[in-house]
């Protein structure tokens, strides 16, 4: 995984609430059996206008596809973002789109635990403190926002600055860029003493 | 000290705590379908990762596969032929239980996870699938997780977890003819947001849940995740031993007995403290249906559709006003007035045998309103072959329903078939976003009796005004 230290870009504002899993990638856009090839279908209901993959044409309303956010990075977004299905192809097709991070003021727990898994920094700040950077991201020049994870700063170049608060597992593993499989076999002794024990208390449990 | 349900199966599943606010979690049971257990084999094959006890893992076909009589693996969802042919090489290399297209136990993963004895009351059950909480039924702690972690539990039986917060959610009182679990949490969801219950894992509890059968329990905790909740879960009873006795994973002889009386302290101590608490009379509670792209936004099926012009809140607002335009639909209007193109009922939120008998006993002698495209498609190959000899698909075929094999189907549209753009169909899933079931079509969700009688009318119709048929 991708370390995430500190990141400086363009946000986009796509302030609605309850932004699923199913509209930031939909399920017709996951074609094949892997984790790459999502980018193009990142938000395809909102982001092309209608037909298939072949004769879409670009939705020039949608905030992706206005010039001043061509190479936004960081998202906001509204209550529950990434609400829905499980799919991790949601945050896969962020990713390859050249997102870094989503600031919402919550997430879908599975979507926010994918992220960490993944690279991509889900930043939980108060709805104001969205709509702030929102109006700067809305202007004609939307400047830019840096985002420090060691010291859990938002700031804006117009002298916004908001903290946030992350849990010390997801911060650690970020910042290293950390394999949480990896991490986990370092305790393989402990695993295998608690079925052990486990084996005695809950038999049934277990199938062979 | 007095401890909840979730306590009580979090601490027994705790292998140590990593001291950066999460817990190592023992992992007893990994279910895994074509659609997201091929990425999270293929990508431990890669990298060259074992699964750990292929044993406690199984593995289905649902999301992928045709539904249409006579099936193979071809699909009319493109690309999809892979999902099925590497799920079934990935599966057959890691010695991992699978369930093919035609095993007569194939069928949706949370409905046969518990109708073969797979999720049992105390265990901890995960899938990469949002619905696992469908499981939290039996009083097993399931959830759903990502590909990632899903390769994590797959590799060392465990998941690095934070804790949630605990919500229970006290029922009392009885349901009405007509009102069904999936009203009941469509309704706390509506009152409460799609968000109000995250962080939280809910415990249904109270003299209302025991009135629940085991199917309505399922539906019951299947759309918690459309409430934002981490899971939920309800204390097994003897209905919930009676349900998982002589199933074919279930324990027997001396580990039925010890499972039994482990299964009979599974339940939360008096003094024990939840971190809140909900309360809700079913008596309170009408046939819902949605008439926005969210399950929070959602009325009685005799109100009227909301005006976003009452709401304060600005962000609200917008997606109120957003979702009727998405809908075709009017502030105001009553939402039972409303014509239907198609009716959908299946998912692994109503799909089970008691669903299809609901729906049935309102089709029965009745032909769908000309125009309306309504398929029935079972949870499982186990469900439809019970429904056979019950003769339920001879009402379903006679009322002019399409009868299907076993699959998720048109619960969401993967690009192969799915209702035309535009089409509004009345269905008995868990989620109406836009473009869920198809680009353009609006879906309303609703219990599948609901389903039955607006397939029959042509229109969102109150099942309560068709008599006293349910």
């Amino acid at each position: 995984m991708k370390p995430f230290v500190t990141h400086e870009g363009v946000a986009a504002p796509l302030i609605r609430s309850n932004i699923d899993t199913d509209t930031i990638i939909p399920s017709r856009e996951m074609r094949h059996v892997s984790k790459q090839g999502l980018g193009e279908g990142l938000f395809a209901g909102w982001r092309y206008l209608k037909g298939d993959q072949e004769t879409r044409s670009i939705n020039p309303d949608f905030v992706l596809n206005k010039p001043q956010y061509a190479g936004a990075s960081v998202l906001l977004a509204g209550r529950n973002f990434g609400c829905g299905s499980s799919r991790e192809h949601a945050v896969w097709a962020l990713l390859e789109y050249g997102f870094r991070a989503v600031i919402a003021p919550d997430f879908g727990s599975i979507f926010y635990q994918n992220a960490m898994r993944n690279g991509l920094l889900p930043v939980r700040l108060p709805e104001s403190s969205i709509n702030a950077l929102g109006i700067d991201a809305g202007a004609p020049d939307p400047g830019r926002i840096t985002i420090d994870l060691q010291n859990t700063t938002v700031s804006s170049d117009t002298g916004r600055q908001f903290r946030f608060n992350i849990e010390p597992i997801y911060k650690e593993m970020l910042l290293q860029g950390l394999d949480a499989i990896e991490m986990t076999l370092k305790h393989q002794e402990l695993i295998e003493e608690f079925q052990t024990a486990d084996r005695q208390r809950r038999g049934w449990a277990y199938l062979r | 000290m007095a401890k909840t349900l979730f306590e009580k199966i979090w601490d027994d599943h705790l292998i140590t705590d990593l001291g950066d606010g999460s817990s190592l979690l023992h992992i007893d049971r990994v279910f895994l379908h074509e659609r997201t257990g091929s990425i999270a084999l293929s990508s431990m094959a890669e990298k060259r990762r074992r699964v750990k006890n292929p044993d406690q893992v199984f593995c289905t076909m649902d999301h992928i596969v045709d539904t249409h009589p006579g099936r193979s693996d071809e699909t009319t969802m493109p690309g999809g032929r892979q999902f099925i042919t590497r799920t079934r090489r990935e599966t057959g290399r890691a010695g991992i239980t699978l369930f093919d297209i035609n095993d007569p136990r194939q069928g949706i993963s949370h409905v046969i996870s518990a109708e073969q004895g797979i999720a049992l009351p105390g265990l901890t059950v995960v899938c990469p699938d949002s619905h696992t909480c469908t499981l939290g039924a039996l009083g097993a702690l399931a959830w759903g997780i990502g590909s990632s972690d899903c390769e994590h539990a797959l590799a060392t039986e465990t998941l690095r977890v934070v804790k949630p917060g605990q919500l229970g959610v006290r029922l009392e009182g009885a349901l009405y003819p007509g009102v069904t679990a999936k009203d009941v949490i469509l309704h706390l969801i509506g009152k409460y947001t799609a968000s109000g219950a995250s962080g939280y894992a809910i415990e249904f509890y109270g003299p209302g849940i025991g009135l629940l059968p085991m199917e309505a329990r399922m539906t019951l905790c299947n759309m918690t995740v459309e409430f934002s909740a981490f899971t939920g879960l309800v204390a097994p009873d003897d209905a919930t031993l009676e349900y998982i006795a002589g199933r074919p994973y279930a324990p027997t002889g001396n580990d039925w007995d010890a499972a039994r009386e482990y299964w009979h302290k599974l339940r939360t101590d008096e003094g024990a403290v939840y971190d809140k608490k909900l309360d809700l009379d079913l008596a309170q509670v009408d046939p819902g249906v949605t008439w926005g792209t969210s399950p929070q936004h959602v009325i009685g099926v005799s109100d009227v559709v909301p005006d976003p012009k009452e709401e304060p809140d600005t962000t609200t607002r917008n997606g109120m006003e957003r979702a009727l335009d998405y809908m075709g639909l009017k502030a105001g209007a009553a939402i039972a007035s409303i014509p239907v193109d198609a009716a959908f009922i299946g998912s692994c939120t109503n799909s089970r045998l008691s669903d299809l008998r609901a729906a049935a006993a309102i089709l029965e002698g009745n032909r769908i309103a000309t125009g309306v495209k309504a398929i029935c498609v079972p949870g499982s190959t186990q469900v439809k072959l019970a429904a056979e000899q019950e003769g339920l698909h001879k009402i379903f075929l006679d009322a002019g329903f399409e009868w299907r094999e076993s699959g998720c189907s048109l619960c969401f549209y993967a690009g192969g078939e799915g209702f035309p753009a535009g089409a509004r169909v009345i269905t008995s899933t868990n989620r109406n976003f836009e473009g869920r079931q198809g680009p353009g079509v609006r879906s309303h969700l609703a219990s599948p009796a609901t389903v039955a009688a607006s397939a029959l009318k042509g229109r969102i119709t109150d099942v309560r005004d068709l008599g006293s048929r349910t």
